[in-house]
């Protein structure tokens, strides 16, 4: 019993801390990209204020929708980015509710469907600028999972091919950071997988360059055009909690280490520490993937968006696999 | 593919995000890729005409300024123009100069607007805050010399309403010289970025034929290569005294593909060619008179008894602009027409648009530098009709008019 009554605990804490963090992140990066382009920019909790707002707005409903479905898959897609976060390890403190249960290839699948709900409400809402984002959205979800898919594999090959048991496992993932088990060559293939993995992140949230299924100036928000208020508001706190789940994905693949590895602390004081070093991670590699190439790049066509991660940024990934294989032969 | 796809209609517009004003384009879809493109405009008429002919002429420059809100000089000088032809007024050297140095000033933060416009168009918003912001010194610089950042109320019938003292020829110098030295970058941001080029490269082409066919104008029928400009075929204010070429995409590029990237450069250089022309007219700047009469009665009292008609043209950043005035010996204008840039470069959309993506359409429909509200002036009112008026109708309604009038004049001895 008590067990339960803990286990929902931590189900309402992480999702709670999910978007709490989301929400901050996408306040830091609106900041950080204010001053990038020389504004002051709105204050940090800024999105804080437009979810509340939303909250409290009329939640219209198309005339020609299919109402169950529409009102149904922000829903979805919420409770999906949350369920992610059950599987995936939060610093030092591992996965707190799910430890163990679910892989490396369950996040996949976990990762897909906010953005599967989206592409359902988009053509659950009748309007064609949705339907034309929501073909889009289907086409950027194939494109980028291939890169996705060939990164976390050659993780888990790394690791069963070591013998470690579970190598799918984001725990033993976590735990073993594949940078001890390269050399020379491996270490080249892993950062190439890294940048690939850093470039995965705009396509997975739907940020600019890769923000075409939304595309504000040729679509007027394409998939999320019918969508007001509290629908609205559930989509953004996915895409808020989607945001943390992909950084924790990016730590646990790449940057596992915590401060209590190198330095002896008392154990509370140490898990702090750890949670706020993993924060720092998170914030540090989404500010690279989502806040700078914001600034810096135009919206692609959704034809360069396949073209670019398929073509370029999938035959990155295939190198990058090569070389950790051509490490572990020679 | 041999299965056949029914194409899809969707609209853009008339309001949407792309367009700053109101017009619709209608589109046959199929997939992402567009099979016809047409355009509906007329959501923006206001009847501006009309109101002038109720006005005398300095009113109408009012007005004629208030046509558009970006472009301050380019209307109230093709309509001042106009009358100064039929009133046969000469316009004094120095009210010349100062009239080109505000226009090449207006065509400075006109190509700066459009440049963040279609950096927005495209997603690139760090783009489009570094052009606004570049913007912003000429700005500041129309504030100080006429006291207004847009509508400058700067050009009268007969001359200018303002003088250039030294400090404010200081203060040009010194806006030209922060432009001469953003050039650089700007230069670089626009058209050396790799995400602009993917984007504009190749996309939405207008052929030289089509422009000239189409009677394209301004810089979208430049970057197709037509070397068209008012300011070189009909030179006028203080344009004969200087050289004034057409800027042609091959001066930068080496080729001329009539893309929405050769758009873009068309308008990038002509920044450079204004600043250029503004430090000649500058350093020309003739002493004299800025008003050919400057007793606003006088003034009056001679355009009242004016009588004529007259075309008044003016290269505008976007093109062509002509304004046809008649007057009839009355306190009032008898009919005014104003021929907006953006009226003869609508119909290349057409052509830029056919087999593009809708990814393409805000991007190119932006390239042409649409001003709407310049160029309507026709609504369909009453009855909620909706349809295409032919020549033919136009012909055959204008030719009952004219019976109606040639009966209300008879009828009035």
């Amino acid at each position: 019993m008590a067990d339960v009554f803990y286990s929902i605990l931590c189900v309402f804490g992480l999702a709670f801390y999910g978007i709490f963090l989301g929400l901050v992140f996408s306040g830091v990066d609106r900041m950080v990209v204010a001053r990038m382009q020389s504004r002051i920019g709105p204050p940090l909790f800024q999105p804080f204020f437009d979810v509340l707002k939303l909250l409290n707005k009329q939640d219209m409903l198309p005339a020609n929708a299919v109402p169950g479905i529409f009102r149904m898959a922000p829903v979805v897609a919420l409770a999906a980015a949350v369920t992610l976060l059950f599987y995936l390890p939060l610093g030092g403190i591992g996965a707190p509710v799910l430890e163990g249960r679910g892989d490396a290839i369950l996040a996949l699948y976990l990762l897909l469907i906010p953005g599967l709900a989206m592409v359902i409400g988009g053509f659950a809402g009748g309007s064609p600028y949705a339907a034309i984002g929501a073909q889009r959205e289907m086409v950027t979800m194939i494109s980028y999972e291939l890169p996705l898919a060939t990164v976390i594999l050659t993780f888990a090959w790394k690791l069963a091919s070591l013998g470690v048991a579970q190598p799918f496992s984001l725990g033993v993932m976590a735990a073993q950071p594949i940078w001890g088990y390269v050399g020379l060559l491996g270490s080249l293939g892993v950062v190439i997988l890294f940048f690939v993995m850093l470039l995965v992140t705009p396509g997975e949230l739907g940020r600019i360059p890769f923000d075409s299924p939304e595309a504000e100036t040729e679509l007027a928000g394409g998939i999320l055009v019918e969508y007001s208020g509290r629908s609205l508001a559930l989509f953004q706190l996915a895409m808020a909690v989607k945001t943390v789940a992909m950084g924790a994905l990016m730590v646990t693949l790449f940057l596992p280490w915590n401060v209590s590895g190198w330095i002896a602390l008392p154990a509370p004081v140490g898990a702090v520490a750890d949670f706020l070093f993993f924060l720092v991670k998170v914030g540090f590699l989404l500010f690279f993937s989502v806040s700078v190439l914001r600034a810096a790049m135009a919206r692609l066509r959704i034809s360069d968006v396949v073209t670019g991660y398929w073509k370029w940024i999938g035959s990155a990934a295939v190198v990058g696999l090569l070389l950790i294989l051509l490490d572990a032969k020679g | 593919m041999s299965r056949s796809i029914t194409p899809y209609q969707t609209s853009i517009g008339p309001t949407h995000p792309a367009f700053k004003e109101p017009i619709q384009l209608v589109f046959d879809l199929c997939g992402e890729t567009i099979l016809k493109a047409n355009f509906a405009p007329g959501q923006a008429h206001r009847g501006v005409e009309w109101m002038g002919t109720r006005r005398n002429p300095v009113q109408v420059l009012y007005l004629a300024e208030r046509l558009c809100g970006i472009c301050g000089i380019t209307h109230s000088l093709a309509f001042a123009r106009a009358v100064e032809q039929i009133a046969g007024i000469q316009v004094p050297p120095r009210a010349h100069y100062i009239r080109s140095i505000a226009c090449e000033l207006e065509r400075i933060h006109s190509h700066l607007l459009w440049a963040g416009v279609a950096a927005h168009e495209l997603g690139f918003d760090s783009l489009f805050y570094l052009t606004w912001r570049a913007r912003e010194r000429v700005m500041d610089l129309m504030e100080a010399f006429t006291g207004n950042r847009v509508h400058y109320a700067l050009i009268q019938i007969g001359g200018v309403r303002r003088d250039l003292s030294e400090d404010m020829i200081l203060k040009i110098k010194e806006t030209l010289d922060y432009y001469a030295g953003v050039y650089d970058e700007l230069r670089t941001c626009l058209l050396e970025d790799s995400s602009v080029r993917l984007r504009c490269r190749d996309v939405g082409i207008l052929t030289a034929t089509e422009a000239l066919e189409l009677c394209a104008v301004g810089p979208t029928a430049r970057a197709s290569g037509v070397p068209s400009d008012i300011r070189r075929d009909h030179p006028y204010a203080a344009y004969a005294d200087v050289e004034v070429t057409s800027v042609l995409p091959n001066q930068y590029t080496g080729e001329i593909r009539g893309d929405v990237y050769d758009r873009i450069v068309v308008r990038v250089l002509e920044l450079q060619q204004s600043v250029k022309l503004i430090r000649g007219f500058l350093d020309q700047l003739p002493e004299g008179d800025l008003l050919a009469i400057p007793k606003i009665m006088v003034l009056l009292a001679k355009l009242k008894k004016a009588e004529g008609e007259a075309v008044g043209l003016h290269e505008a950043p976007r093109g062509e602009v002509a304004h046809y005035v008649r007057m009839g010996g009355a306190e009032t204008i008898a009919a005014w027409k104003v021929k907006a840039s953006s009226y003869s470069n609508y119909m290349s959309w057409v052509p830029m648009l056919v087999g593009e993506q809708v990814a393409d359409i805000p991007i190119i429909a932006a390239s042409i530098d649409p001003c709407i509200s310049c160029t309507d002036r026709v609504m369909l009112t009453g009855g909620g009709r909706n349809e295409v008026w032919t020549k033919e109708d136009l012909t055959r309604l204008s030719v009952a008019k004219t019976r109606r009038i040639q009966a209300k004049l008879k009828a009035e001895g």
